[in-house]
């Protein structure tokens, strides 16, 4: 946590980064906070929240979501963004009902829908990284073309028939309550907190989002980067469109709409700086916790969503706002 | 941190002991709709509460998700599922993407219905249909040809493209337009049930439609947003709105020409008979199976086929004459 800015060590960027670090530090033990409090008052407005298998269930809400956020707070710190990652899970999902309409098993199943996830998010990388484009743009594009794509193969029509063993990633269990997804999830934070976190290329992928020209003018091959991180962002899409459909048993065109604001959300509440350069996974994991577990301790007491929709936005802009208020503080206290 | 825990059980088995003999005797009856917002469902919730206050015993959760999606209505299931509810009625926005959730909620007990728009089989004990998709399609076709006597084109414009029930009724549509061989159906437009995207999609209908004489709006919001286009665009008088409406919503419309009537079941009626079906089949008074006969109280009785569906009655018509009146209703 030191370490990363005191090899190019100057007095300046040392000055920045220190505060900063403290910032964040206190963001996600806030969000501890948040979710103990959240868990807390579930617990005693809702007699039903303390059931094992309640909130088993409720881990869904959250889970393909956290998978593509885990990607999408790389990219995000990276100082790029992917919008269209909600559209890819279409596409893949799409491709996969396709295939079982050609008599594809499982195992193929799983490869096609990974394998578009890939070629979606390579698409991206290229027209990003290879051409130039600015991601926001490329991604709204693709946003469109992936969905779009869905729309005129499927039209109003779905597709159902999945295997029966293909239900597994979306509704089996691995052992007692913990689904397959959370068992799946809780991996990939782990994979995706030590490569972000103890790996060279998570050291790149930080220097990039805070000043892309000087980290490739210090030996970082930025481009490639980038590149790399499209892809596993197009992967961890391939991934939760093959829980997603398996949770769902069907296909239409319209599956997922709207999920890449939840992730850009997520990965925003989790702490990362919008504007690249700044953020952790536990920051993205516990977002995750606190969003999941308001979704359904409101729905527990059957308050109406557009109040939880609220709540997530007040969230929200609090993040935003708060690090800036607290600078402010800082300032006029000299 | 154990010692908390069990504070936390033992707190939550307290209020759980409190909340059951508080309603010890009280069933709950889950409505779950589209997307909570929409008149048409706040009506649904207004016929639920009547059947509930004439059972008694019947408490209704009236809840949905903020977007129509299959996802968000899940997470409610789920939440339903935790709460133990003795029944769901739902109208789905994805008849297939629903099935799991509710298997999950009649394995552990729950008894599951849809109304509206269905689910498919293996996913509820029974569909209670508003009306039947014939009687619909044959309605949508027959308001719009009764204000063209000489024929001429004609336009849809539905909810989205993947919507159950629109696409069944403008199926049947197609099939009635037999019986009207001077009629001319030029295009399906698709306003995905949000005001703006519909209001756009009825204006470029009649610019890319010069000789368009009516758009039937199967879609409560589709057919408000092609009414205001038609009158913003001063044709009324020239395109007639037709298709399936709320009266308060359309009134004005209807005063101003731009729709000369327009048809719906009443919602008020749908929610009641749905909550009487569930009730039945909650208290195992009745099993749902093809070929059952289930009581809905006032509307009647409900025969189900050999899918386990059910109508419950023919559309009403509505125009100048009795829209005010129905307008304060819903």
């Amino acid at each position: 946590m030191t370490g990363a800015s005191a090899t190019k060590g100057r007095q300046i960027p040392d000055s920045l980064t220190h505060p900063a670090t403290r910032l964040l530090k206190s963001w996600e033990s806030l969000l501890a906070v948040v979710v103990v409090v959240i868990f807390v008052t579930n617990s005693f407005a809702s007699p039903y929240f303390l059931d094992p298998w309640s909130l088993s269930d409720a881990t869904y809400n959250v889970t393909e979501k956290l998978m593509i956020a885990f990607a999408m707070a790389l990219l995000i710190i990276a100082g790029e963004i992917d919008l269209s990652v909600a559209s890819i899970i279409a596409l893949a999902s799409t491709a996969m009902g396709f295939a079982v309409t050609l008599g594809a098993g499982t195992p193929e199943l799983v490869a096609i829908g990974v394998g578009v996830g890939l070629i979606c998010g390579l698409f991206n990388a290229v027209l990003v990284t290879g051409i130039g484009l600015p991601s926001i743009v490329v991604t709204i594009g693709t946003m469109s073309l992936f969905r779009g794509l869905s729309y005129i193969v499927l039209g109003d029509k779905a597709y159902t028939g999945y295997p029966a063993d293909f239900a597994f990633f979306g509704q089996g269990y691995v052992w007692w309550v913990f689904s397959f997804e959370l068992v799946l999830v809780a991996g990939l934070g782990g994979v995706f907190g030590v490569l972000l976190h103890r790996t060279n290329f998570g050291r790149a992928v930080y220097a990039i989002g805070n000043n892309p020209t000087g980290a490739l003018f210090s030996g970082i091959r930025v481009a490639r980067v980038k590149f790399i991180l499209f892809l596993l962002t197009g992967l961890m899409s391939g991934i939760a469109s093959v829980c997603l459909t398996s949770r769902l048993g069907s296909t239409r065109p319209s599956i997922a709409v709207g999920a890449e604001l939840e992730v850009v959300t997520m990965v925003v509440l989790g702490g990362v700086n919008i504007l690249g350069g700044s953020g952790t996974i536990p920051g993205v994991v516990l977002a995750a916790l606190v969003m999941g577990l308001v979704t359904f301790g409101f729905g527990l007491l059957n308050v109406p969503g557009i109040v939880m929709s609220i709540f997530i936005g007040l969230l929200l802009i609090g993040v935003i706002a708060l690090p800036r208020l607290w600078a402010r503080l800082r300032i006029q206290r000299g | 941190m154990s010692n908390f825990k069990k504070l936390l059980v033992s707190a939550a088995l307290a209020t759980a002991m409190i909340a059951n003999g508080a309603h010890a005797e009280t069933k709950r009856i889950a409505v779950v709709v589209k997307a909570l917002g929409i008149g048409f469902f706040d009506a649904v919730d207004k016929g639920a509460e009547e059947a509930a206050k004439q059972l008694g015993d019947v408490q209704i959760i009236y809840t949905g998700p903020t977007k129509t999606t299959a996802e968000g209505q899940i997470d409610v299931i789920n939440a339903l599922i935790a709460q133990k509810v003795d029944a769901i009625a739902i109208s789905a926005n994805d008849k297939d993407a629903l099935v799991p959730a509710l298997k999950k909620a009649m394995d552990r007990g729950i008894t599951v219905i849809s109304f509206d728009s269905g689910v498919a089989p293996a996913g509820r004990e029974m569909q209670l249909n508003a009306s039947s998709t014939e009687l619909i399609g044959k309605m949508l076709i027959k308001m719009a040809a009764d204000s063209m006597p000489d024929g001429g084109e004609v336009a849809v414009l539905s909810a989205s493209a993947t919507a159950t029930n629109q696409n069944a009724w403008i199926e049947a549509m197609k099939g009635a337009m037999s019986a009207y061989p001077n009629i001319k159906l030029v295009e399906v437009a698709y306003g995905d049930d949000l005001a703006d995207k519909s209001y756009r999609e009825a204006q470029a209908l009649m610019q890319k439609h010069p000789n368009l004489k009516a758009i039937i709006a199967p879609t409560t919001v589709g057919i408000q947003a092609a009414a205001q286009a038609v009158e913003d665009a001063k044709k009324v008088g020239q395109i007639n709105v037709t298709g399936l409406g709320l009266p308060s919503e359309m009134a004005g419309h209807v005063h101003s020409g731009a729709s000369k009537g327009f048809a719906i079941w009443n919602p008020i009626d749908l929610g009641y008979a749905a909550t009487m079906i569930a009730d039945q089949l909650m208290t195992k008074k009745a099993v749902a199976k093809p070929g059952a006969t289930l009581d809905m109280g006032r509307m009647g009785k409900v025969t189900l086929d050999a899918n386990g569906e059910g109508a419950m009655a023919d559309p009403f018509f509505y125009d100048a004459k009795n829209v005010d009146e129905f307008a304060k209703i819903f």
